[in-house]
């Protein structure tokens, strides 16, 4: 295994230091040996591996959309060393034999850990629970229980997930959208909405959901995970709950911190996404609590779609948005650029706490002698605008086509092996 | 003009002055033995119906026939459509046969926005009712119907009473009528108004009574009867006293105001048949203008684009 000594790249954005990785994990540079691949990475922040807490790979199924491995490319590219598979596959993934196929086929893929989310439900049907105790067991290991794509709306079984899921530590990430508020909903319901003519989704489907699961885990005192959030609303019922002590914790996606639903006004369908795009206000909110840690972690949820899903009208159009080589850029933008985190605070909420609440033992550590060698060299410096032919994926649905985005990865490190290098792929 | 008919809102006032003024000389024709005009001759109108309309596309077709244009049906009925095809084989399929202009009707909020901006045909597009959206042609059709009865639209009041929610008329209409200086007020129950509507330039009201006293126009849009299964309302008999034009309403009208439907009716609901039928109802004369204010369009869309002196003369924006 080819050993690195990353020279004077300044770690979480403050002090300049070395770092050896050698082995799979950090060690000490003064025992760098001699034939060490030396990396300059003088002007380079130096961060933990990206951890992503949503993710669509596509596969089993949809293997015209996304695989597993041009998926993890992707992740590779985008600063990420670990990715959280969402369930809604086909086969979904509410079984131990498919979350273990997923996971082997992370690893095979070898450009970042896979690690399976589990559906709540049988076939996310929202009837009954999936065996959920067998996927946690399994070769996958699997913390992370969602039925993403579709909300667990019946309160007796989100109940029940909840605690079931205690036993084996687990979290039970949920995709708030009360689904009678959101029937044939095409986009955020306010002005724009009623001037396009298109069917609400009002921000109340969003957070009446939130606030019962916020008081259902404050009841049986278990781990609940809201996926995407999208509305200002939202964000003062988490801080209501965390606040009350519940161990409530929470994502928002890049698109979300940076797009409107003014968008929607051209039609096209590469900006239709769920949660919706919201309003101006509702960016703010999100970017205040991202900023005070209301929202624990910012979350892709990449949603990779071929082109014949989105070249259509509106109504005929997929929901979902690619954003695994776009995420830190656009978290620079709205959140370094903008001087309301710091480098290190983008590691707390792309790193540490995904990686927390995924329970990943060995993603999200400090950049320290010992710690898995898992780890992204950004140039801050660097602008580009966003061409969706450059893209890993094998979709296009980028919504940042050619914006010009700040920030660029030049490295990214998984157990002290380079997957990308010089901005490319290895 | 712009090269595409997509919304009302893309209307300047003098834009719409100006169809509504070419729409009045070719109304003439109408009355005329020989309802035909040689100007369109040679090019192509394509009249693409994925919703069923037989009104709006004879209406089209009618405009597009006495100014001498080819016209090809296409219905999504019976088509390559309900194969599955898409809008874009769709529309490259009609490109490729050169269509001048693409008429279409759809059942999705922006579908001519989709076909005019995504760089698969080149023709003009005029949007025929769109989803939930926008219905332009309708709206320059009342607007014109309005200025035969009542001169300038400057400050007169117009009352747009019913399924504003639903409505593509309701907000071409809104547009255009505020383009034009006239006053709108939307009457609805508050299920039937969009949220956000507070941003148009209108007013709104929940009272058809303490509106009608006062306004030139009422204009009464279609309540499908389905919308009571989804709890917008009660039951259509509720819905009727609350919100329908029956004789009493009528009766408090000023004398001078006329009224209006978009068709086609629900007699008994919306509207009493008596006041359908009543000699202030202009509803019959509206279709006869639409074909005149359809013939405006296509001549401006189509004549003006390779007319030197217009493309000279005239913003193409």
């Amino acid at each position: 295994m080819t050993t690195y000594l990353i020279t004077g790249a300044s770690l979480l954005g403050s002090r300049s230091a070395d770092l050896l990785l050698a082995d799979g994990h950090l060690g000490d540079p003064a025992d760098a040996p001699p034939d060490a691949v030396r990396i300059d990475a003088s002007g380079l922040v130096a961060l933990p591996g990206l951890v992503d807490l949503h993710t669509h790979l596509r596969e089993p199924g949809r293997e015209d959309a996304e695989t597993i491995e041009s998926g993890s490319r992707a992740a590779a590219r985008g600063g990420f060393t670990a990715v959280h598979a969402m369930a809604n596959t086909e086969p979904v993934a509410d079984t131990a034999g498919v979350v273990e196929q997923v996971w082997h086929l992370g690893q095979t893929a070898g450009y970042c850990d896979v690690r399976p989310v589990g559906a709540v439900t049988a076939g996310l049907a929202g009837q009954r629970l999936a065996e959920l105790g067998a996927m946690a067991d399994s070769a996958a290991r699997v913390r992370v229980f969602s039925d993403d794509g579709v909300c667990v709306s019946d309160a007796v079984l989100m109940r029940r997930a909840l605690e079931y899921v205690k036993a084996f530590d687990g979290v039970v990430a949920q995709h708030a959208q009360e689904p009678r508020l959101t029937e044939d909903a095409q986009m955020n319901e306010g002005t724009m909405s009623g001037v396009l003519g298109m069917q609400g989704w009002p921000a109340v489907a969003e957070e009446a959901i939130i606030a019962r699961d916020c008081l259902l885990a404050g009841h049986v005192g278990s781990r609940l995970h809201i996926c995407h959030v999208s509305t200002a609303g939202s964000v003062e019922l988490i801080r209501w709950a965390k606040s009350k002590g519940w161990n409530v914790t929470a994502e928002v996606t890049p698109h979300h911190l940076l797009l409107t639903d003014e968008l929607v006004a051209s039609y096209d369908p590469i900006y239709k996404v769920n949660p919706p795009l919201r309003t101006a206000d509702d960016v703010e909110a999100l970017r205040a609590g991202l900023a005070d840690g209301t929202l624990d972690c910012v979350a892709t949820d990449h949603a990779p779609h071929p082109t014949e899903d989105k070249e259509c009208e509106w109504a005929a159009a997929a929901m979902g948005m690619l954003g695994l080589e776009t995420a830190l850029s656009v978290f620079q933008t709205t959140m370094v650029d903008t001087g309301r985190l710091t480098w290190g605070e983008v590691a707390d909420r792309m790193s540490v706490r995904p990686a927390r609440i995924g329970r990943i033992s060995d993603q999200g550590q400090a950049l320290e002698t010992g710690s898995p060698a898992n780890v992204v060299l950004v140039d801050p410096a660097a602008t580009r605008a966003v061409e969706p032919a450059d893209s890993a994926s094998l979709s296009r649905n980028t919504p940042f086509r050619g914006m010009e985005l700040p920030g660029a990865v030049v490295a990214t490190f998984l157990h002290g092996r380079a997957t990308v290098l010089d901005g490319k792929l290895q | 003009m712009k090269s595409h008919l997509l919304s009302t809102a893309d209307l300047t006032k003098s834009d719409a002055l100006r169809v509504l003024d070419t729409a009045a000389e070719l109304r003439s024709l109408a009355d005329r033995p020989i309802k035909k005009l040689p100007t369109l001759r040679g090019r192509t109108v394509v009249n693409l119906f994925f919703e069923d309309s037989t009104r709006t596309r004879i209406s089209f077709e009618a405009a597009a026939k006495r100014l001498s244009a080819d016209v090809i049906n296409f219905s999504a009925k019976g088509s390559s459509v309900s194969k599955g095809e898409s809008l874009k084989d769709t529309a490259l399929t009609l490109e490729a046969m050169g269509a001048d202009a693409v008429v279409i009707r759809h059942g999705s909020s922006g579908a001519p926005h989709r076909l005019a901006s995504s760089g698969w045909v080149r023709s003009s597009v005029i949007n025929a009712g769109d989803g939930t959206h926008e219905h332009p042609t309708q709206a320059l059709l009342d607007a014109f119907t309005m200025r035969r009865h009542l001169g300038d639209l400057d400050g007169r009041r117009v009352a747009i009473v019913g399924d504003v929610l639903h409505s593509r008329v309701a907000r071409s209409n809104a547009l255009l009528l505020s383009t034009l200086g006239a006053e709108v007020t939307l009457v609805a129950p508050p299920t039937l108004l969009p949220v956000g509507v507070s941003s148009w330039p209108v007013a709104t009201s929940y009272d058809l009574d303490s509106a009608l006293e006062k306004t030139d126009v009422v204009m009464m849009l279609r309540v499908q009867r389905e919308r009571m299964n989804a709890a917008f309302f009660p039951s259509a008999r509720e819905y009727s006293r609350r919100y329908g034009l029956d004789d009493r309403r009528f009766a408090r009208l000023p004398d001078h105001a006329i009224v209006m439907h978009p068709g086609p009716m629900n007699r008994g609901m919306e509207i009493a048949a008596n006041v359908a039928d009543s000699h202030r109802s202009v509803i019959v004369e509206q279709v006869t203008n639409g074909v005149a204010v359809r013939m405006a369009v296509l001549y401006l869309l189509l004549s003006g684009a390779d007319t030197t002196e217009h493309a000279a003369g005239e913003p193409t924006a």
